[in-house]
C-alpha cells in the first residue's frame, strides 16, 4: 500500500492532466484548474514544514554547541524577527519587514549576483584556452561575440556587432533548440514512465 | 450496406473529435505514437532483449567520486537543482539522489544535501533514509543530512557556498534544474578542488557547468540517469524507445524544412508542426 498508493495517484493526475490538456470538456478543465490550486495551497503549507525544519536543526545545533552554533543564533533570530514584523505589521511599503526587506535582503542579493561577473572571469580563464582546434574555434566565436557586444567593438570593426549577433542567432539559437527538442523528450519519456509507475527511484525505491 | 458502414464510421470519428482539441491533434498524435513506441521497447526488454546504451563518463564518475571522499575523510554535497518538486528535472536529480545515497551508504560516506524548497526536502529525506535501510544502514542517517536552506536562490547559493568553503566537501553532484546561481556554485566547488558532476536540461546554464565541472550531463542525459546508474530493463526500453521518436523527430524536421524551403505545401507543414 505504501508504494502502490502514490503510484495510484501519480497515475490518475497524470491521466486527468493529459485529458484536460487535449480534451473539452469543461469538467475536466474545471478539474485542473482546481488541482493546479490545490497545489499552491499545499506548497504554501509546506513552507511551514521547511521553516519547522529549520528551526528544529538550528536549535539542536544551538543546544549541543555544535559546529558553526553562533551563525545558527543569527539565522534563528533573522528568521523570527521577519516573521514576527511581516505577520503583525504587515509587508506593505513603509512597515518594517519591507525596510528590512529593501536595506538588507535586496542588497544581499544583489551583492551575491555581482560576484557572477568575477566567477565568468575565472570560468572563462579556464575554459579558453586554445588546446584543441574546437577549444580554438570556441575562443575565436567568444572573442568575436564578447568584444561584438560591447559599444566600443563597432569602432574596432564596424560589423562586429552584427557577426556577434548572427552568431547569437543562428548557429547558437540552433543548438539550444536541438538541446531542448532533445531534453523535452527526455522529460517526456520521464513522465510517462512516473504516470506508469515504471520509475519509482523518485520515491527511494530504485 | 457499405454506405451504412460508412456513416457509423464517420458518425464515430465525428463523435470522437467532438471530445478532442483539434488545434492540439497533432501533439496528441504525436504523443500516441511516442508511448506505442516507449511501451513496445519496454516489453522487449522485459522479455529480456539486450538493449544497448552508449556509456555515460559523467555517471561512470559518481561511484568513483563518492569512492574519492571516502578515503579522503569528506563527505559528497548533493545538489538536487533550485526548482520545486513540481518541475520534472528536480524528480530527475531527485532519483539519481537515491542511487548516490546507497553508494555513500555503502562506503560510510558523509552525504550533504541542502535544499531550496519543502517538498523536495520531504521527498530527500524520504529517499535518503529508504537508500540507507535498504543498505542496512539505518542507524546512520542524520537528521542533518537533507537542510531546508532558503527559500530564494541568492541566499541558497551564499549558504551553499559557505558550506562548500568550510566542509570541503570532495565531491559535488549538481542534478536538476539551475538558473544564475550555477556558476556560483560549480566555481565557488571549482575552488575547493572537488570533483564535480553536473547535469542540468537548461541550455543556458549548461556552458557554466561544462566549463566549471569535470562532467556534465547535457539536457536528456539527466533523464537518463535514473536509468542508466539502475540498468533496470523497463526503465532502459523506454530509453530506447525515447532514442527512436528523436529520429523520427529529426526526419520529420528535415523534411519539413526542405518543404518548405521548396514552397511544397508550406503552410500544411507548418501547421502541423506548430504546437498551441
Amino acid at each position: 500500500m505504501k508504494t502502490q498508493l502514490p503510484v495510484a495517484i501519480a497515475f490518475l493526475s497524470g491521466v486527468l492532466m493529459i485529458g484536460a490538456f487535449f480534451g473539452t470538456g469543461e469538467v475536466l478543465e474545471n478539474i485542473s484548474t482546481e488541482a493546479l490550486r490545490y497545489m499552491s495551497i499545499v506548497a504554501g503549507f509546506s513552507i511551514l514544514l521547511g521553516v519547522v525544519s529549520m528551526t528544529q536543526v538550528s536549535l539542536g545545533v544551538i543546544r549541543r554547541r555544535g559546529r558553526e552554533w553562533p551563525y545558527k543564533i543569527i539565522l534563528v533570530l533573522c528568521l523570527f524577527t521577519m516573521t514576527g514584523f511581516g505577520v503583525f505589521q504587515g509587508i506593505t511599503s513603509h512597515t518594517v519587514f519591507d525596510w528590512l526587506f529593501d536595506n538588507i535582503q535586496k542588497p544581499m542579493m544583489a551583492t551575491m549576483f555581482s560576484i557572477l561577473a568575477f566567477f565568468i572571469a575565472s570560468a572563462a580563464y579556464r575554459a579558453f584556452r586554445a588546446r584543441t582546434v574546437e577549444a580554438s574555434i570556441l575562443l575565436l566565436t567568444a572573442i568575436v561575440v564578447m568584444i561584438g557586444r560591447v559599444p566600443m567593438g563597432q569602432y574596432i570593426y564596424e560589423d562586429l556587432p552584427a557577426m556577434a549577433n548572427w552568431i547569437m542567432m543562428f548557429p547558437n539559437v540552433a543548438v539550444q533548440r536541438g538541446i531542448i527538442i532533445g531534453a523535452a523528450l527526455g522529460a517526456a519519456s520521464m513522465s510517462l514512465r512516473i504516470i506508469l509507475g515504471i520509475e519509482r527511484t523518485y520515491m527511494g525505491r530504485g | 450496406m457499405d454506405a451504412l458502414i460508412n456513416s457509423i464510421g464517420t458518425t464515430s470519428v465525428m463523435s470522437i473529435l467532438a471530445f478532442i482539441r483539434i488545434d492540439r491533434l497533432n501533439a496528441l498524435v504525436l504523443l500516441v505514437l511516442f508511448s506505442v513506441i516507449v511501451l513496445y521497447f519496454i516489453r522487449r526488454a522485459i522479455r529480456g532483449d539486450k538493449l544497448y546504451i552508449r556509456q555515460l563518463p559523467g555517471l561512470q564518475a559518481v561511484e568513483e567520486a563518492v569512492g574519492r571522499a571516502t578515503e579522503m575523510g569528506k563527505p559528497v554535497l548533493f545538489i538536487p537543482g533550485i526548482g520545486d518538486i513540481d518541475e520534472i528535472q528536480t524528480i530527475a536529480g531527485l532519483s539519481i539522489l537515491g542511487l548516490v545515497a546507497r553508494v555513500t551508504a555503502r562506503y560510510d560516506t558523509p552525504l550533504l544535501v541542502p535544499v531550496l524548497y519543502p517538498m523536495p526536502m520531504a521527498a530527500a529525506q524520504e529517499i535518503v533514509r529508504e537508500s540507507y535501510i535498504d543498505e542496512g544502514k539505518a542507524d546512520q542517517v542524520k537528521p542533518e543530512t537533507v537542510q531546508y536552506i532558503a527559500g530564494e536562490s541568492f541566499s541558497y547559493a551564499a549558504r551553499v557556498g559557505g558550506m562548500m568553503m568550510r566542509d570541503k566537501p570532495a565531491a559535488n553532484i549538481f542534478m536538476g534544474s539551475f538558473k544564475a546561481e550555477s556558476l556560483l556554485l560549480a566555481e565557488t566547488g571549482q575552488t575547493t578542488g572537488a570533483i564535480q558532476i553536473a547535469g542540468t536540461a537548461e541550455p543556458e546554464q549548461l556552458p557554466f557547468f561544462i566549463a566549471a565541472c569535470d562532467y556534465t550531463l547535457i539536457g536528456e542525459e539527466l533523464y537518463a540517469a535514473s536509468a542508466y546508474l539502475s540498468r533496470e530493463p523497463k526503465m532502459m526500453g523506454s530509453l530506447k524507445g525515447q532514442d527512436l521518436v528523436k529520429i523520427i523527430l529529426v526526419l520529420v524536421l528535415v523534411l519539413g524544412v526542405l518543404a518548405v524551403s521548396l514552397n511544397v505545401y508550406p503552410e500544411f507543414i507548418r501547421d502541423l508542426l506548430t504546437a498551441n
